[in-house]
């Protein structure tokens, strides 16, 4: 690998939480931020008086689309009793709160600061869905946005491009599918946290009390096949290859290491950092691969002198199902035009080699926007210190997790490294 | 022609004129669609205008079945869905824009490396006019 890139002085996370993920009509994003905090630093192993917090940073990609209001991080402080400590709100899309948590940790190498709250919230679902995906389309090129592309249509180009190049098959997605629900069952802070098939059992008991014709399914792929369970969004994503609309908040408590010990024996430790821009769609070098993804490893791994090979677990931005593909790829766990092969044979899965989204990922955990790169990381933490209980990785080795982190159409790219040794 | 700068609003008032226009770098040669007012290889501004033919293949679509407000407004919905896509041109350069003449609603029917030949799809008249890009398998044309 190249030079490694080291952070002033080492930054632990010693607390983290989120709130459940769904659609809500009684939670606003402050209460969802207050439930997110509350776990967080209850979290702490050995406490922590939140007066102690001496800044803030808040990923939010747009509560001003969505409700109209704007200025979430004196918001945000002020709700949790902070002021007049700096609040700093990053905007990087969905990749918003990765980039808060970045940019705390920065602060807190640079020595400015030694305890730092980072996280992020989006309140998406007291709109229409035709007017969500109108303020999700603003983090989009403006040419796709302009000529009637979708987000799902974007990915939707790729997954053609990719099928095409590779021979790879919509029927290879839905092993991403299955796969992410399984965990998400597991969560109980998932959105849906159910497999497909307890969603198929539920669509026939809906048939059966409406007396309408009961399907056949013989498996969960044959019910993914089925048009009327699952229908075409933007060809070839169906309704099961999309993230939900959701509400949601997630944070992490940041401390410089050498403190740590102050408020854990367990911290995890930031090890690599890394965060790439991108192009739009027509202009981008692949079709099939994102370059702001490959600069945010190169960067992540050169800073932890590792490899794609000590990556023991990840979560990643799983926005629509060959998403999912394209990051493994591009974060080199997979050659690239081989990742779906690899999912088609478990690879990804809970005790497979390379377990991807335990969370149950973006499909099923849900994507608040500005909530997402952050709740990847309340993942990794609880992976990490052994505390995902019936989702937790069964492997008794495990010391290095990654996040990563994905904005708009691939503009804006992150990729995150945590073990839980120095 | 010259007079206008080398941005997006220049190249929609082309679109509207029914001309593709991207930016040549007098100072290194880089071709860029749509046009830029800056080099990113060489960080000239002295450019030229270019005008695409309009020639290329499907690199990547999608059928949108689900569609924006504003393409709903058009008549767009679940039963009558669109194409859009990603077209190589032969300058070497890549644009999206809409693919008419295709079946939106059998998408499983619209190949990867499909010729195409560009069109310019009008709304409104005067300073209310927009178009949009769009592109059509070419007749006979092998893939
Ligand atoms: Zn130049």
């Amino acid at each position: 690998m190249g030079e490694k890139r080291k952070l002033g002085r080492g930054v632990c996370i010693v607390g983290a939480g989120m709130s459940r993920f769904d659609m809500y009509k009684d939670k606003d994003s402050k209460q969802l931020f207050a439930e997110a905090f509350k776990e967080c630093i209850d979290s702490v192993d050995k406490g922590i008086d939140p007066k102690e917090i001496q800044a803030m940073w808040l990923g939010n990609f747009t509560n001003d689309f969505f409700i109209h209001q704007g200025h979430w991080g004196p918001i945000i402080s002020d709700l949790l009793g902070l002021p007049p400590k700096p609040a700093t709100r990053t905007e990087g899309a969905c990749a918003s709160s990765t980039l808060a948590v970045k940019d705390a940790a920065y602060a807190i190498a640079s020595g400015m600061y030694d305890i730092v709250l980072a996280g992020g919230v989006e309140e998406m679902s007291k709109i229409s869905t035709e007017a969500v995906s109108e303020g999700l389309a603003l983090a989009g090129s403006p040419y796709e946005v302009y000529e009637g592309f979708t987000f799902p249509a974007v990915f939707g180009a790729i997954a053609t491009a990719y099928f095409a190049k590779y021979g790879a098959t919509w029927e290879d997605l839905n092993y991403v599918t299955v796969k992410s629900h399984e965990n998400a069952k597991l969560n109980p802070k998932a959105q849906f946290n159910m497999t497909i098939k307890d969603i198929m059992n539920l669509r026939i008991e809906k048939y059966k009390k409406k007396g309408q014709p009961v399907p056949e399914w013989k498996d969960e792929y044959e019910a993914l096949r089925d048009p009327r369970f699952n229908p075409v969004v933007a060809w070839p994503m169906r309704l099961f290859d999309c993230c939900p609309i959701s509400d949601g908040a997630a944070c992490v408590l940041l401390v410089a290491e050498e403190i740590a010990h102050m408020f854990t024996d367990h911290p995890i430790y930031i090890i690599g950092m890394g965060q790439g821009s991108g192009r739009a769609l027509h202009d981008c070098p692949s079709l099939t691969s994102l370059e702001a993804n490959k600069h945010a490893a190169k960067e992540a791994y050169e800073m932890a002198g590792l490899t794609p090979k000590d990556i023991q677990f990840a979560e990643v931005h799983d926005c629509f199902s060959i998403a999912e593909l394209i990051h493994i790829e591009d974060l080199g766990f997979c050659k690239e035009g081989t990742a779906y092969r690899f999912v088609r044979e478990g690879g990804t899965r809970l005790n497979g080699p390379m377990p991807i989204n335990t969370s149950g990922g973006l499909k099923c955990k849900g994507h608040p926007v500005g909530a997402t790169g952050a709740a990847q990381m309340v993942e990794v933490w609880h992976q990490l210190r052994g505390e995902a209980g019936p989702r937790q990785i069964p492997n008794g080795d495990l010391h290095i997790g990654a996040s990563q982190n994905l904005g708009g159409t691939g503009g804006t790219c992150t990729f995150m490294i945590f073990s839980n040794e120095k | 022609m010259e007079e206008r700068y080398f941005n997006d609003i220049s190249y929609k008032q082309f679109l509207n004129e029914e001309r593709l226009m991207g930016s040549r770098c007098k100072g290194c040669g880089t071709l860029c669609f749509p046009p830029r007012p800056i080099c990113t290889n060489c960080y000239s501004t002295d450019m030229e205008w270019a005008e695409l033919k309009g020639n290329g293949k499907l690199a990547g679509f999608s059928s949108i079945f689900v569609p924006p407000a504003f393409m709903a407004e058009e008549g767009f919905d679940r039963k009558h869905p669109y194409v859009v896509g990603v077209v190589e041109l032969e300058e070497g350069v890549r644009a999206v824009g809409r693919i008419v003449g295709v079946d939106a609603n059998r998408p499983e029917t619209i190949k990867i490396g499909t010729p195409v030949k560009a069109e310019f799809i009008h709304f409104g008249e005067g300073d209310q006019m927009r178009t949009h890009l769009a592109f059509r398998p070419v007749e006979g044309g092998a893939s």
